[in-house]
């Protein structure tokens, strides 16, 4: 995992010093060659690529992200600023996703085979195959301009967080509900489910309690690192949206070649990635006694 | 006053094509050991499941009788089957391994039995495991109770199941095999635990095995299996005295008997395998490994009596 971490940085680190000249875009469109000379050196640009990159990563370790050159403020601060409404999305995406995923790979599970499993099945493989910005569209058009329920763009309250929500949600359900679904079978089908029915218990406990706590399992780390795609596929939802967020905050510094946002952005998301893995990891053992030391 | 459990001609299917239990009848008494034996896949547990109604998905069961302390149990629904199990009526299981939740300490697993039957606290049901611990053998009852199966050897494990089915005062107790899955040190104990709680609760008891070693040692009465059929049941003593019919006969060659068999005498076996049996086979499915066998045996075979209480299915004379 902090392999993945330093390659994404890396990559971003190399990406954005591929695309055009740094001190050119940084530097007004009238500006003499040498303005830009001059802001060449104070940034540090004609130094070599590689002396520039352990420079950066020397200074992230002390946690100094550096300086925007667009907004003129610490790259620290505006990543603090917009990642509220970013985490409140994710986290309001995954709620969603689990809200209805876990009841359906439940019930889809009780009624294996039976046509209800079998559209359950279907739904999730169309909700995987749609492309997350033309579902966002499609709600923007229904639900905000032609029924007017809810904004289309702001972060000002919880209805704007609503639909972007819905849209993340839709890419982490199928998978989610398939696994539901697939724990919930096999446990179903074990020894121990055997035995709960033999103690006569009642339905609801035999399966909430003693099927879904087992089929949980993988659930719980499946839905740690699907709440990581969420944060980082958020640039895309954010920029449909409007939503200032951190996505908002990669997509316009992309555009503007505000390379140490840039950089800091994905590092911080490959943080927050490597982070969530760990809790995964922990949840298990919560969850599961046999993991526990 | 009726027996605890009365099977009669029960039948079970899987599917359309298999029949797993062809006509079993038996009859388990209050305070008695029953054994039910046979080899693999003759329908013991099958049969076992069937009166639990515990058949896996596509298991069907079909009886003219099923009554548990003169309640029909066939007309009864999932709930008031729910009440009866783990209640009145308890089963253990041939794979202690696997037969607990390996998410829920054993206290968790137990107390929940009393509770939802008894509607006890937990503080009283905490109580009543931890003295079912103890009595089942466990020392330090009350740190197994917050143990997590994994913690516990496969005889442990054992234990903790027949605490747990006893929880609830059962009349019945339903052993699937118990102790197939341990070795043979911790067989003996287990089967000696069963043996003395018996006893002691009057419980009734329907005691599966493969093993007649455990059925001389245990049982009040024995049915022997084949093919989903009882094909002879008697009194322990008669059946091992004088069994009738071949496959019971051919049972009994193949268990040796120290001192009975010489060094060079090769123990019995019973050729061949148990045939798949579909609906509408006639005669007697033992009849192709049957050294006895003629061609009316192809024919349905009539239930004869030896002697009372002691009835067997072969064309042979008593």
């Amino acid at each position: 995992m902090p392999t993945c971490r330093r390659n994404s940085s890396g990559i971003a680190f190399i990406l954005t010093r591929l695309s055009g000249d740094l001190a050119t875009s940084i530097a007004s469109p009238n500006a003499t060659q040498a303005d830009i000379e001059t802001i060449r050196k104070a940034y540090g640009l004609d130094r070599p690529v590689i002396t520039q990159f352990f420079d950066w990563v020397g200074r992230a370790l002390t946690g100094d992200l550096g300086n925007s050159y667009f907004f003129q403020t610490r790259v620290s601060t505006l990543i603090a600023e917009r990642m509220p409404v970013t985490l409140t999305l994710g986290v309001t995406g995954l709620l969603i996703a689990l809200c209805v995923s876990i009841p359906l790979g439940i019930l889809a599970a009780v009624r294996e085979g039976t046509g209800f499993d079998r559209t359950v099945q279907m739904v999730a493989l169309l909700g995987q195959a749609m492309p997350s910005f033309w579902l966002g569209l499609l709600l923007m058009i229904t639900f905000g301009l032609q029924l007017g329920w809810l904004p289309i763009s702001g972060t000002g309250s919880w209805e704007n967080f609503v639909m972007p929500g819905v849209v993340l949600a839709f890419s982490a359900i199928p998978a989610l509900t398939r696994l539901t679904r697939a724990g919930m079978i096999q446990a179903m089908g074990s020894d121990y489910i055997r035995t709960a029915r033999a103690k006569g218990l009642s339905r609801a406990s035999i399966l909430l309690k003693h099927a879904l706590r087992n089929a949980a399992i993988p659930v719980v780390a499946i839905a740690a690192v699907q709440l990581g795609f969420m944060l980082g596929g958020s640039i895309v939802i954010e920029q449909v949206f409007a939503l200032h967020g951190v996505g908002f905050l990669a997509w316009e510094s992309i555009a503007k070649n505000d390379f140490p946002v840039v950089q800091a952005v994905v590092l911080v998301l490959a943080v927050i990635y490597v982070a969530l893995t760990m809790v995964a990891d922990l949840m298990n053992a919560v969850l599961d006694p046999r993991l526990r030391v | 006053m009726s027996a605890l459990l009365e099977v009669e001609q029960l039948e079970v299917g899987f599917g359309s094509r298999t029949s797993a239990v062809r006509g079993t009848s038996l009859t388990v008494e209050r305070g008695e050991t029953h054994c039910l034996v046979g080899e693999s896949g003759c329908g013991k547990s099958v049969t076992a499941l069937a009166v639990m109604n515990l058949l896996a998905r596509g298991g069907h069961r079909r009886a003219r009788r099923l009554s548990f302390q003169g309640e029909d149990l066939l007309g009864l629904n999932d709930r008031g089957m729910a009440r009866l199990r783990g209640n009145a009526m308890a089963m253990i299981f041939q794979e202690p391994m696997t037969s607990l939740n390996p998410a829920y300490t054993v206290g968790s697993q137990m107390t929940e039995v009393l509770r939802r039957h008894k509607g006890t606290s937990q503080r009283v049901a905490t109580d009543r495991a931890a003295d079912l611990l103890a009595r089942v053998g466990i020392t330090a009852p009350g740190l197994r109770l917050g143990q997590f199966p994994h913690q516990l050897s496969g005889g442990l494990r054992q234990r903790v199941m027949i605490a747990m089915a006893l929880m609830c005062e059962p009349q019945l107790l339903i052993a699937d095999e118990p102790t197939t899955a341990l070795d043979v040190t911790v067989q003996a104990q287990i089967l000696r635990l069963l043996a003395e709680l018996q006893r002691d609760l009057g419980l009734g008891m329907l005691l599966i095995t493969h093993d007649l070693g455990i059925v001389a040692r245990v049982a009040t009465r024995v049915s022997v299996m084949y093919a989903g059929e009882v094909v002879e049941s008697a009194a322990t003593a008669q059946l091992f005295a004088a069994p009738k019919h071949p496959y019971t006969q051919g049972l009994l060659r193949c268990v040796p008997v120290p001192g009975k068999q010489r060094q060079d005498e090769p123990l019995g076996s019973i050729p061949g395998t148990v045939p798949r049996i579909g609906p509408g086979f006639e005669g007697c499915a033992f009849r192709e490994r049957c050294s006895f066998a003629d061609a009316t045996c192809a024919h349905a075979i009539p239930r004869k009596t030896a002697s009372p209480g002691h009835d067997y299915l072969c064309r042979l004379p008593a």
